[in-house]
């Protein structure tokens, strides 16, 4: 018999990867210089987390897909506008900060709680996803976090590849170190997934998915709640860009023997 | 008075793990500068004993232990209870653990249950004043910042591979054992088996002295106007069983195999490195047809020594990234290479 699945995903924006990042002083801490203009795109990490979510809600009918963003409210409108395309979802939205000097456990606060107020949920079917770390923060500590704060203990990072048996367990794969994934069997919902790359292709963008959510989108938008992450405790001395400019030496007039010959002796040496 | 807690697992021989005293070389290092201090060791394992000796020299006062069957599983609702409980009969202001993927699955949630905070991809710990701070990067490598808390059990998770291991002697140490009452919610989730390559298909390798980044320049048409795949993974492969380097690779060229052309079968996305992939520590890199500011700013971050081979003199990713920047083409540089390595 096949269970039908609440599935939470839990991601939100960063600045696009090909954009400089400089770091400058704000009156409430570090920040991206322009932040708020920076282009931004959903996390890579949690993108494919809810793209796994989407195939798994496909596959296992009666399940249903909630994306739960905490960011700036224009830009996540913004971001949503593109990822709202690809895959069906009800987005709960929260308005504050996305930036990666938040604080992981206030984060982990604001998440949990927006997702322990989704009408109807039920904790025998829910199964959280988000990415195992962001690419702002990077610390792979929020979904933890949240899954203690949800009362969920069986928890696993670096996920790869979910298969559902038939007799309602779940099996999973999680990198480990060395390039090898840990294979674990869990009795079932809920549990809560951080995602490593798994193995879907980003979907393409389909208008009339994107129309089905936009209905919910921004309403969802309108109504997003203020959260302040004030990083209570937390002081930052310093926050730089390496100072890592090396000198590169431009060899170009040498033959591939000289230059096999060169680079054997530095991979000795 | 901080007491700082380096929690530890063994490995499946008992032993511990590099990466276990690296966060030991960190602890012990932040107790030496924080005057009043005390370093304790807390270890997790089906038994602790000869792991707690191996390190008994080391400037810990007590050791903690949490053994058993079911603690030899890398598994959350039991690696997470251990460490609570460690902590707390610690009594840990502050965590020290390594990094690795059994422990990164649960300090956060172990921070979450003590009402503490963890900071994670700490790549240093110093304190000065009897303060304590710590750096990471954020953005993905792209900034370092030096950081303080006030809350406590403030638990930090240690980079392998950013600290220097701590070459304390052996002895005998005398472990207190700490017992955890395992409630069965523990144990919903049984540990199966690891998954991984045969041994001669195995491409990564955190323990190489090289990482060799291969770029989506490998499966581009050549001077011939010709692709050359199946020679690009020979040559590459080749190149892996003479050097024994690691391979790392650029996103882009991860991503052709994903989408279900036939090229370089060997690469997943556990090889790619950047800002969806790792970003591993190696003493020596060589890229080789990398066109992208990914494998030379993000993944190449902790690599010391860098070369790269590029038909593009003007690469600007690989000018002022790499040491030396080879202007030149890698099918033929490599084929001399494995001619001369083998």
């Amino acid at each position: 018999m096949s269970t039908a699945y609440q599935i939470v995903v839990c991601g939100s924006i960063v600045p696009d990867p090909l954009q400089t990042l400089e770091p400058v002083a704000a009156p409430t801490g570090p920040a991206l210089k322009n932040e708020m203009m920076l282009p931004a795109v959903l996390d890579p990490w949690a993108g494919h987390a809810l793209f796994e979510a989407a195939n798994l809600a496909k596959n296992t009918p009666g399940s249903k897909v909630w994306l739960v963003a905490l960011g700036p409210k224009a830009k996540l409108q913004q971001v949503m506008m593109t990822v709202a395309q690809k895959v069906p979802f009800e987005l709960v939205a929260l308005d504050g900060s996305a930036s990666g000097f938040t604080d992981a456990t206030e984060t982990a606060a604001a998440l949990a709680d927006a997702i322990a107020a989704i009408p109807g949920l039920d904790k025998s079917k829910l199964l959280v996803f988000g990415g195992w770390e962001s690419a702002s923060r990077g610390a792979g500590a929020t979904l933890q976090m949240v899954g203690e704060r949800l009362g969920i203990t069986d928890q696993f990072q670096g996920v790869d590849q979910l298969t559902l048996n038939a007799d309602g367990s779940l099996e999973i794969l999680e990198r480990i170190e060395g390039g090898k994934h840990q294979v674990s069997k869990c009795a079932g919902a809920p549990a809560l997934l951080g995602w490593a790359t798994g193995n879907l292709p980003e979907p393409k963008n389909n208008p009339q998915v994107g129309m089905v959510n936009m209905r919910t989108v921004m309403p969802a938008l309108q109504k997003a709640k203020p959260t302040k992450l004030a990083g209570e405790g937390l002081t930052f001395a310093s926050v730089a860009l390496p100072k890592q400019l090396r000198e590169t030496q431009i060899v170009k007039d040498k033959s591939p023997d000289e230059i096999a010959k060169e680079i054997v002796e530095w991979i000795k040496k | 008075m901080e007491t700082i807690l380096v929690l530890a697992h063994t490995e499946n021989d008992g032993s511990l793990a590099k990466t276990a005293r690296e966060a030991l070389h960190a602890a012990a290092t932040l107790h030496k500068s924080l005057a009043g201090s005390k370093l304790v060791v807390g270890l997790v394992g089906d038994n602790v004993q000869a792991a707690a000796n191996s390190i008994a020299a080391c400037p810990a006062t007590k050791y903690f232990g949490v053994t058993g069957a079911e603690f030899t599983q890398p598994r959350y609702g039991t690696d997470t209870a251990a460490a609570e409980a460690i902590c707390k009969t610690a009594q840990a202001t502050v965590v020290v653990a390594p990094a690795t993927s059994r422990w990164a699955r649960v300090l956060p949630g172990v921070a979450q249950r003590l009402g503490g905070r963890a900071d994670t991809h700490v790549t240093g710990a110093a304190a000065a004043d009897g303060k304590i701070s710590v750096n990471r990067w954020y953005y993905r490598q792209r900034m370092e910042s030096s950081q303080t808390r006030t809350q406590r059990p403030w638990i930090l998770g240690i980079d392998p591979g950013s600290q220097s291991a701590c070459d304390c002697g052996a002895g005998t140490a005398s472990v207190e054992m700490v017992a955890v009452n395992l409630p069965d919610t523990a144990k919903r989730t049984t540990v199966v088996g690891v998954r991984e390559p045969k041994a001669d298909a195995q491409t990564i390798r955190p323990d190489a002295q090289l990482l060799f980044v291969t770029g989506a320049g490998w499966t581009k048409k050549q001077a011939d106007g010709q692709t050359h795949v199946p020679e690009a993974e020979k040559l590459i492969l080749g190149f892996l069983k003479a050097s024994r380097a690691s391979l790392g690779s650029s996103k882009s060229l991860v991503d052709l195999g994903g989408e279900g052309q036939a090229v370089l079968p060997f690469l997943s996305h556990l090889n790619q490195i950047g800002q969806t992939g790792a970003t591993p520590r190696h003493a020596k890199g060589l890229s080789t047809c990398c066109h992208g500011e990914e494998p030379h700013t993000v993944g190449w971050r902790f690599i010391n020594e860098r070369r790269a081979i590029s038909l593009d003199p003007n690469c600007g990713w690989a000018r002022g990234k790499a040491d030396v920047l080879y202007v030149a083409d890698a099918f033929q540089v490599i084929a001399k290479v494995n001619e001369l390595l083998a």
